[in-house]
């Protein structure tokens, strides 16, 4: 997993490295000055040395000096590096991410694949630059700071050596103790936020129904449940500080008894026994020792925080695009026929749960094919698969007379347009969002095929035309609106075969017939496949598809299947008693 | 170094709410006793960490030195000196472990009281308060509000009145020292706050830049993954990265400048206080050497020590008080959501269980008897029973979500005991604002509504509602099994009342044919189910509430026509022997009501059943041929 994840570090390898050098050498400069301080004493006020004193002085105002400039290197190195890892780390799953197949993304959530890329990487970044300053400087401080001591007085650094296991053991029994409770309360804590969430969202439902109470009840059960376990994991890390305070007293007395004892049985000698300027410098280091083990203990948890984070990341970055270009892929599209030959697909790829079996159809260039079918009857399953968004489990599709797995995908998508049923408009003008079709087109091109889609007449409507801001998600058109911006894209694409996913729902019959008839006049070459809930849209195919639980009930015209196709008629007297007498414009 | 990644950061540092403070303190207030303990505690704390640092001094000058000059050095009072620091240190210690675990119980008891209050509080507040403010922001008080708090709370005052223990006591140690001494520090501090001010603000600047590029960063990658499918289908990859890049590498900049200032901080800090602690040795030693002050080794001893217990506080309280102005925006915001008018109900007709007694009158009942009759108190003490029966009339009814803005114009209608009346219109006409009006979610500018011939003001909001059945358009259901969300209506209702609910309402098959049955956890999204499923779970659980009245709000508007007839036959069994309003998009779930009613604008422009409405080829005609978008 690490392993993975440094791949992105790349150009900031240097600044990666330079941060924990420069931490060293700070680290180094500071543990340098308790025991120049403990000569300055020694031998300057002890000695009554007023000219060493200033010697002294001087150098140990330079050493903070310089310490000071490593440290502030060090910690524009590391912000360099960890900023500059998070960009390349967003970059590469991004990327890959553009690589997905539609399986891929069905795999993981919109949300997640939100989530991973923004929180995650957010979490990585901090807990990078933590690694690269804290988590080196914590252990060198202490080695450095246990070294100094043992240079100053082997016998007393004994003392430190045996302080800190003792709160380096406490400090690691703290922390995996109180870590899984705390993960615990965050568990909790999403279901607090989604009762919240839920009781928002169903603000009307809980008040028709006087359910205030019963909601209230099943807030405070969940409240009660995170005051517990917080106060639980609060109360243990609440040792933290006073395992310190011991540790550090314990070491203040030790040093002092037997400090005092040695130095006055040595006399008060710096080079053979002991000295009050050694005193007070083993009390700097003891100071040092035991802060780098409460740092080192606060890495380790933002450690084991991120952690999670750092997976979900990998698992973005390891994820393989399932569909991949053939050998010598094919770039031409030679016309707009489909042919299903035995198609059969899984969403999971296994045989057990078959979405669309045994699929045989032979559809001409330039016909009109319509689909009907109820919810979960595979009609949009169906014609996924022409684009290659999945491939066939079994048996072939071809398109242009071609299996579809020996196209360059790219080629094959420009021939074949689509517009989705969750269709999205991107923040941008109108013209922006025309010109993902093609973007070298002209205004009068992107004219001509919004007056195909019927959209030209209400974007005239508008106070600035083509250049109209939408916002993101399409907010400010009508539904009926955005679907014809939609469909207008699609055609600017001039493909060879158009695929219209229900994408006419919120457009009024009459429109709906007007685009049919421009579709029939203008892209008469065109394959046109249109999926749809009224059998208005459909009826003047000149092959329909009734689609029932992933099977073909039926195809035939609009006559022929009114005649004998059992579905066809339920669908169609329930819409022609409660709907249309059909007026549809013919 | 927690980043301030509060978006409300801390430009409100300038005033500090004193209601707000007093209010939190008022909670705080439930622990009297604990908290004067912590306080107390905290101040022992801080005293015996003091004398740590004091100790030094009376070390070397009353115990050391005398004992080098001493021919046979007797440790025995030195011995005596250190248990007796001993004992302090541990008094400080334990101190230390009571104040930091009491605090945690204050803090945690003291949060769930404000959230469980908050939640209560909500409960109560009119539907025009979750119209105006967005689910987020409320959200963010229970969230970001509550978890700010959570700190202030927990740490930064017990930190801070520790630190302003610690800095006053210092203080006065390091003058009882030396006063020379502390001018110097004094002045070293001053330029040290100097210095950390001017670079916590160049990084608050950054930091300020870096969450903007980080919000459209985030906005762009959510965009383009909501439309991945669409981009797929375009092959507009190569597109999107291009933009992609050029906003991450602009976040790496403010991000990397950002970090830069708020990491540079801690080195400063720590140097100069090295700088400084080096600085007053030198001068200390001056000092000592020139006699000046009757400073020695011990006294300059100790007051590097204290010289470092007044610089870490001091940056401590700088640290804390940001974490407190944010943690008090946050509990102003949420003091004001508790603020917030509840639904006022003046009403004092009730609903209850009815029979007839033996003279054939109404009474009252305890038990369910499947009669209902209001309970009609009356100003010279008499009661009156009315039985429910289901009759709404509207007289003359103006309403406007704002004072300046009418929605509705002059309504009038009446729905007989199990009519079927249903309301047709484009979007905005005010088709869900009338039935908004009959459960009194809002109340009415102008006229009035009667409900079994009383004045709906005069019925309490609880009975009026709990008499009224509700299917709406975006089906809600709760996190839970099947049963449980269906059990909503009633939530006394028996397992076999949920079943027969269910059937009455097509759905018990499509339940049993789930691997768990009606024990089927939905969670959130509900990805499990299908629209149609889901809109089934919501009339049978309006079902087993089994009202008078029901309301049906575009109930069937996402479901395709083959499913539409399923719930149909559904909601049709759900309609016998009750008065039921309709408001439905698809026009074939309405032509079967005893009146229509066409919506425009506010206004009623045209009523009647379907065959009158056809014949007069108005405007429902027009609807009913497909010649008009209902979007």
């Amino acid at each position: 997993m690490i392993k993975k994840l440094m791949k992105s570090i790349r150009e900031y390898k240097k600044d990666s490295l330079l941060s924990p050098a420069m931490v060293t050498l700070e680290v180094i400069m500071e543990v340098i000055i308790p025991m120049l301080m403990a000569r300055l004493i020694d031998y300057g006020i002890q000695a009554q040395n007023l000219g060493y004193i200033w010697k002294m002085g001087i150098l140990l105002a330079v050493t903070a000096m310089i310490s000071l400039m490593f440290g502030v290197l060090s910690g524009k190195f590391a912000a360099r590096a960890s900023a500059g890892f998070a960009k390349n780390l967003r970059k590469d799953m991004y990327y890959n991410v553009q690589n997905f197949s539609f399986s891929n993304i069905d795999k993981f959530s919109t949300a997640s694949i939100v989530t991973r890329l923004t929180t995650d990487v957010t979490n990585v970044q901090n807990a990078y630059q933590m690694i690269i300053r804290m988590a080196v400087r914590a252990p060198i401080m202490l080695i450095f700071s246990m070294f100094m001591a043992f240079q100053v007085n082997s016998e007393m650094a004994v003392i430190f050596l045996a302080a800190a296991p003792i709160l380096g053991i406490g400090l690691y029994l703290i922390m995996t103790h109180a870590h899984p409770v705390f993960e615990k309360v965050f568990k909790t804590y999403d279901k607090l936020n989604n009762v919240v969430q839920e009781n928002l969202h169903g603000i009307r439902v809980v008040k028709s129904y006087v359910r205030e109470d019963h909601e209230i009840e099943k807030f405070e059960k969940i409240s009660t449940s995170i005051y517990n376990d917080f106060t639980f994991a609060e109360k243990l890390i609440a040792f933290n500080m006073p395992l310190m305070q011991f540790c550090m007293y314990a070491c203040m007395i030790l040093i002092s008894w037997f400090g005092a004892k040695l130095i006055v049985t040595t006399g008060n000698d710096p080079v053979n026994g002991m000295s009050t300027g050694q005193l007070m410098s083993l009390v700097a280091y003891a100071m040092q020792i035991l802060m780098s083990l409460m740092m080192l203990s606060m890495v380790f948890v933002m450690i084991i925080i991120s952690r999670a984070s750092a997976e979900r990341i990998v698992e973005i970055l390891d994820e393989k695009s399932d569909l991949t270009n053939g050998e010598s892929p094919v770039t031409e599209v030679k016309d707009g026929s489909v042919v299903f030959d035995h198609v059969s697909f899984s969403y999971t790829g296994k045989k057990d749960k078959i979405c669309l079996s045994d699929i045989n159809l032979n559809i001409r260039s330039g016909e009109t094919v319509g689909i009907i079918g109820g919810t979960g009857s595979a009609k949009t399953t169906l014609v996924q698969l022409i684009p290659r968004l999945y491939d066939v489990t079994e048996g072939s599709l071809k398109v242009g007379g071609l299996d579809t797995r020996k196209y360059d995908l790219e080629a094959l998508r420009d021939q074949v347009a689509m517009v989705l049923q969750k269709n999205v408009l991107f923040s941008g003008t109108i013209k922006e969002n025309l010109r993902w079709g093609n973007e070298n087109a002209t205004d009068e091109q992107l004219i001509h095929v919004c007056q195909l889609a019927q959209a030209d007449d209400f974007i005239q409507t508008f106070p600035d035309k083509y250049d109209t801001y939408i916002e993101q998600g399409g907010s400010n058109v009508s539904g009926g609106q955005k679907q014809r911006i939609c469909i207008a894209r699609a055609l600017l694409k001039k493909p060879k075969i158009l695929i219209l996913d229900d994408s006419t729902s919120a457009v009024d019959t009459k429109t709906d017939a007007l685009i049919r008839k421009a579709f029939r006049e203008e892209i008469p070459d065109t394959t046109k496949f249109i999926i749809a809930q009224r059998i208005s849209s459909v009826q003047d195919a000149d092959k329909i598809i009734v689609m029932d639980k992933g099977h073909i009930s039926a195809v035939g015209t609009h006559e022929e299947l009114l005649a004998s196709n059992e579905i066809y008629q339920e669908v169609y007297y329930s819409q022609v008693k409660g709907g249309s007498e059909d007026e549809t414009a013919e | 170094m927690r980043q301030p990644n509060n978006k409300k950061g801390p430009e409100g540092m300038a005033k500090v709410n004193k209601d707000v403070v007093k209010r939190l303190m008022s909670y705080i207030g439930h622990y009297k006793l604990r908290f004067a303990a912590v306080l107390i505690c905290i101040v022992v704390n801080a005293l015996a960490m003091v004398f740590c640092s004091l100790y030094l001094q009376t070390l070397i000058d009353s115990y050391i030195t005398p004992l080098l000059q001493a021919a046979t050095p007797d440790f025995a009072p030195l011995f005596r000196s250190i248990l007796i620091m001993g004992c302090i240190y541990a008094v400080g210690i334990l101190a230390c472990l009571f104040y930091n675990r009491t605090m945690v119980s204050i803090a945690q008891g003291t949060l769930k009281r404000i959230r469980d209050e908050m939640f209560e509080h909500m409960q109560t507040l009119p539907i025009r308060y979750f119209d105006t403010h967005t689910h987020g922001d409320i959200m963010s008080h229970y969230t970001n509000d509550t978890d700010t708090l959570r700190q202030m709370l927990a740490q930064s005052i017990p930190q801070m009145f520790s630190s302003l223990i610690t800095i006053i006591s210092v203080f006065f140690a390091m003058l009882f020292t030396s006063w020379q001494l502390t001018i110097f520090v004094l002045c070293f501090v001053f330029i040290m706050l100097q210095v950390t001010g001017r670079v916590a603000g160049k990084s608050g600047y950054y930091f300020i830049r870096q969450q903007k590029a980080l919000g459209d960063v985030n906005g762009y990658i959510e965009e383009m993954i909501n439309g991945q499918k669409v981009i797929k289908v375009f092959c507009h990859e190569e597109k999107a990265k291009e933009v992609f890049d050029q906003k991450n590498e602009e976040l790496c900049r403010d991000a990397s400048a950002a970090n830069s200032f708020a990491n540079i901080l801690m080195p400063i800090m720590g140097n100069l206080g090295n700088l400084q602690y080096v600085l007053l040795a030198t001068i200390g030693g001056t000092m000592a050497l020139g006699g000046v002050g009757g400073m020695t080794i011990g006294t300059i001893a100790s007051f590097l020590q204290l010289s470092r217990s007044f610089m870490n506080p001091i940056s401590q309280i700088s640290n804390q008080l940001n974490m407190v102005v944010m943690a008090l925006a946050g509990a102003e915001r949420i003091f004001k959501l508790m603020d917030e008018e509840p639904e006022v109900d003046e009403g004092y007709v009730t609903l209850v269980n009815a029979k007839y007694d033996e003279n054939g009158e109404l009474t009252e009942s305890k038990e369910r008897t499947g009669l209902w009759a209001w309970k009609h108190p009356h100003g010279d003490g008499t009661l009156t029973y009315t039985k429910m029966r289901g009759e709404v009339r509207f007289y003359d009814v103006d309403f406007g979500y704002n004072e300046e803005k009418i929605v509705l114009h002059n309504i009038s209608l009446y729905a007989e005991p199990g009519q079927k009346v249903a309301f047709v219109g484009s979007t905005g006409a005010g088709k869900t604002t009338i039935t908004n009006l009959i459960n009194r979610f809002y109340d009415l500018a102008d006229g009035k509504i009667r409900y079994d011939d009383i004045n709906i003001n005069k019925i309490k909001k609880a009975d009026l509602r709990r008499s009224l059945g509700v299917v709406l358009q975006e089906t809600n259901l709760f996190t839970g099994t099947i049963m449980e969300n269906i059990r909503y209506g009633k939530l006394d209702a028996t397992d076999e009342e949920v079943y027969a609910a269910a059937k009455l309402a097509n759905a018990d098959d499509f339940i049993r044919l789930l691997p768990n049955g009606y024990d089927t956890v939905i969670t959130g999204n509900g990805g499990s189910l299908s629209q149609g499923q889901r809109q089934l779970i919501a009339i049978a659980r309006a079902a087993v509430a089994d009202p008078p009245v029901m309301i049906l709000d575009e109930a069937t508007s996402s479901i395709d026509t083959r499913t539409e007839a399923i719930v149909q036959r559904g909601m049709d069994a759900l309609m016998k022997g009750r008065t039921v309003f309709v408001i439905a998009h698809r026009l074939s779930t309405v032509r079967n009501s005893d009146v229509i009613m066409v919506l425009e604008q506010g206004r009623i422009i045209e009523r009647g059943s379907h065959d009158k409405l056809i014949a007069e080829k108005g405007k429902y005609y027009q609807l009913y041929t497909g010649a008009f978008e209902l979007e």
